[in-house]
């Protein structure tokens, strides 16, 4: 994994809540037995009508989403089903942070293992942000836990200190775990 | 020692080890695993040159993406094809169990695992699937995973976690006629809404739960997720005991003797303390069905639909009304008499043996409505062979309905059942996300017998009048 840095970018508005995993990607891709790809089907029902071609509407074939890395979205973001094939279509897409107020679990966990950073914000701010021009631009420090407004103003956010380490670390879960080979097995005995 | 509740009981237990700053690694009993969500875990498993650690902790089936039509046949779509048989052959390379296609026990990963008696009471349950509280009714600690997490289970036969937050849920009095446990959970979602309950777990308890079957309780664990819980459970009782004396993977003899002592100490101990609350009054609950994009969109079958100008919170008023006109649907009038073009009676939430009696109770003796099509889909091959010993299969198909192969079908319309655009369904299911049932495709979620009423009239109906 490579490690998550400092970054500034515009963002994208979708200001819809409980955005649903089978929104994000819907079903008939997940017979996919890879991870790549998938960030053509990215939203895919919104972004296409049912003969493939774009809709104008849909702020993702808007010209101000292209090269846009942060989506700012409305509540409980990622609800629904565990699949992870939603923040692989994510990042794959070029997003590498989703802003909103709250975040399912499951997707959230799912986002922090593809170095997805879910950035949670008060009321407040995320009402603040919809209304910021579309030129806007914002400053992600995941280090310093701050997402920075044009204005200059930085808003701390929350984030797991371990999930925090690993993404700025590039360090890889699985590795981890596996460091504590002999307590797993003598749990395992512990308990047979 | 400080009164714990049942889910902390369970993640003591299960704790290896808690490093300062990090979440703790917590052992993992039972691990199910299916074709949608575990290709590129075992890929990643390869490219380590890593082995699973326990395979007798790990099942498959084939579940998602099957055809749910005559399994003699080759599968039609190629790209399904090829995903289940890179289930089959993963399993085969790293020594697993997989119930695949053409197993006598096949069948949706969440009902086989209680249906075999793998899952137990006091496990820890995971799959690669948010559904897999479902498990939660037999007292297991059981919630869904990414991939990401599937490899690290396949590897290790841990997850790192942090310790979920409580919450109770007390549901009391008694069900009326048509009223069933999945219109207590409607009401529930209804109620604390689609996030209500993230980052907890639920204990669902009270007089209503423990009167309910084992099947009825995994109806109601299976939609913890819809609001917002990735597990929800259900303290052990003899209806448990009972529902897992003598089932193929239970323990025997002296076995059982000692699990049943072991499994009487996990309800939650008096004056546990819990993060959160809530309550249902079940006595006074009607049927319940869903008219939006959200489980949490849920009104009494003779309610009516709500005004999204109502709302204080703009974007939560703009989601309102997006679902509303993805629906069709206009605010302020009832959903009763709508028509409706398909009945899917299946799922991990209602397709179970008791579920297929209950849509069998209203289609008895009655026909399908012509404008109707109705699939019966059973959630395994066990519950397909139980309902056709009772002869289930020819009151559905006297009626007009279809009697398929098992598998979730419609539920997430992966393998081919699907609604066709615009179309409106009643679905017994756990999801009415726009195009979850197929693109455009509109889901009504309600009960079996609502469902089954639906049928019949080819209007949504209150079922208490068919009763
Ligand atoms: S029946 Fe539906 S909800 Fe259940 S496991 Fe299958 S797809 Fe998921």
């Amino acid at each position: 994994m490579k490690p998550f840095t400092r970054f500034e970018s515009r963002f994208v508005r979708l200001p819809i809540d409980n955005i649903d995993t089978d929104q994000i990607i819907p079903a008939r891709f997940l017979k996919t037995i890879s991870k790549e790809g998938l960030g053509d089907q990215l939203f895919y029902d919104w972004r296409y009508d049912a003969s493939g071609a774009p809709r104008p509407d849909f702020v993702l074939n808007q010209p101000d989403a292209k090269g846009a890395e942060i989506l700012l979205t409305g509540d409980n973001f990622g609800c629904g089903s565990s699949r992870e094939h939603a923040p692989w279509a994510l990042t794959q897409f070029g997003f590498r942070a989703v802003v909103s107020t709250s975040f399912a679990d499951i997707f959230r966990q799912n986002a922090l293992k593809n170095s997805l950073l879910p950035i949670i914000v008060p009321p407040d701010v995320h009402a603040e942000l919809f209304r910021l021009p579309a030129e806007a631009k914002l400053v992600v420090d995941l280090a310093a836990q701050t997402l920075t407004l044009p204005d200059g103003r930085a808003i701390e956010f929350p984030v797991d200190p371990f999930a925090k380490h690993c993404l700025l670390n590039g360090v890889d879960e699985l590795g981890y775990i596996l460091q504590h080979e002999a307590a797993i097995t003598e749990y395992e005995q512990r308990r047979a | 020692m400080k009164p714990r509740t049942i889910i902390e009981k369970i993640w003591d237990e299960h704790v290896v080890v808690e490093n300062p700053g990090a979440p703790a690694l917590l052992y993992i009993d039972l691990h199910l695993i299916h074709e949608v969500t575990s290709p590129q875990a075992f890929e990643g498993l390869r490219r380590r040159g890593l082995k699973v650690r326990r395979p007798d902790r790990t099942l498959a089936t084939a579940d998602h993406n099957v055809p749910t039509t005559d399994r003699s046949l080759p599968i039609v779509n190629q790209i399904s094809a090829r995903q289940i048989a890179q289930l089959e052959a993963n399993c085969r390379e790293f020594g697993l169990t997989c119930y695949s296609v053409h197993s006598p026990h096949q069948g949706i990963v969440h009902v086989i695992g209680p249906e075999l008696g793998r899952t137990q009471p006091g496990m820890t349950v995971v799959c690669g699937d948010s559904h897999t509280a479902t498990h939660g009714a037999l007292g297991a600690l059981a919630f869904g995973i990414g991939t990401s997490e599937v490899e690290h289970v396949l590897a290790t036969q841990c997850l790192l976690q942090r310790k979920p937050k409580t919450f109770r849920v007390e549901i009391n009095g008694t069900l009326r006629p048509g009223v069933t446990a999945k219109d207590v959970i409607l009401a529930l979602i209804a109620k604390i809404g689609t996030g209500g309950a993230t980052g907890h777990v639920f204990e669902y308890c009270g007089s209503t739960i423990r009167a309910l079957s084992m099947e009825e309780r995994m109806t109601i664990t299976n939609m913890s997720i819809e609001a917002g819980a990735r597990a929800g459970l259900i303290a052990p009782d003899d209806v448990t005991f009972q529902y897992l004396y003598g089932r193929p993977c239970a323990p025997q003899g002296i076995e059982w003797d000692r699990a049943i002592a072991r499994w009487k100490q996990l309800p939650s101990d008096d004056g546990a303390h819990y993060d959160k609350h809530a309550e249902i009054d079940a006595g006074s609950l009607e049927p319940m069905i869903t008219y939006g994009t959200s489980p949490g969109m849920g009104i009494p079958i003779t309610g009516v639909i709500p005004e999204p100008e109502s709302i204080a919170d703009p974007i939560e008023r703009e989601s309102v009304r997006k679902a509303l006109a993805y629906m069709n649907l206009e605010p302020g009038k009832p959903l009763l008499g709508h028509p409706v073009d398909v009945v899917f009676v299946g799922s991990c939430t209602n397709g179970r043996l008791a579920d297929f009696r209950a849509a069998a109770s209203i289609l008895k003796g009655r026909k399908v409505n012509p404008r109707v099509r109705a699939l019966m889909v059973p959630g395994s091959y066990e519950v397909k062979r139980q309902a056709e010993a009772e002869g289930l299969h020819e009151i559905f198909r006297a009626a007009g309905a279809e009697w398929r192969e098992p598998g979730c079908s419609m539920c997430l319309a992966m393998n081919g059942d699907q609604l066709e655009p615009g179309q409106y369904a009643v679905s017994t299911s756990n999801r009415n996300f726009e195009g979850r049932q197929g693109p455009g495709g509109r889901t009504f979620l309600a009960s079996p017998l609502t469902a089954a009423a639906a049928a019949v009239t080819g209007v949504i109906t209150d079922v208490r009048t068919m009763l």
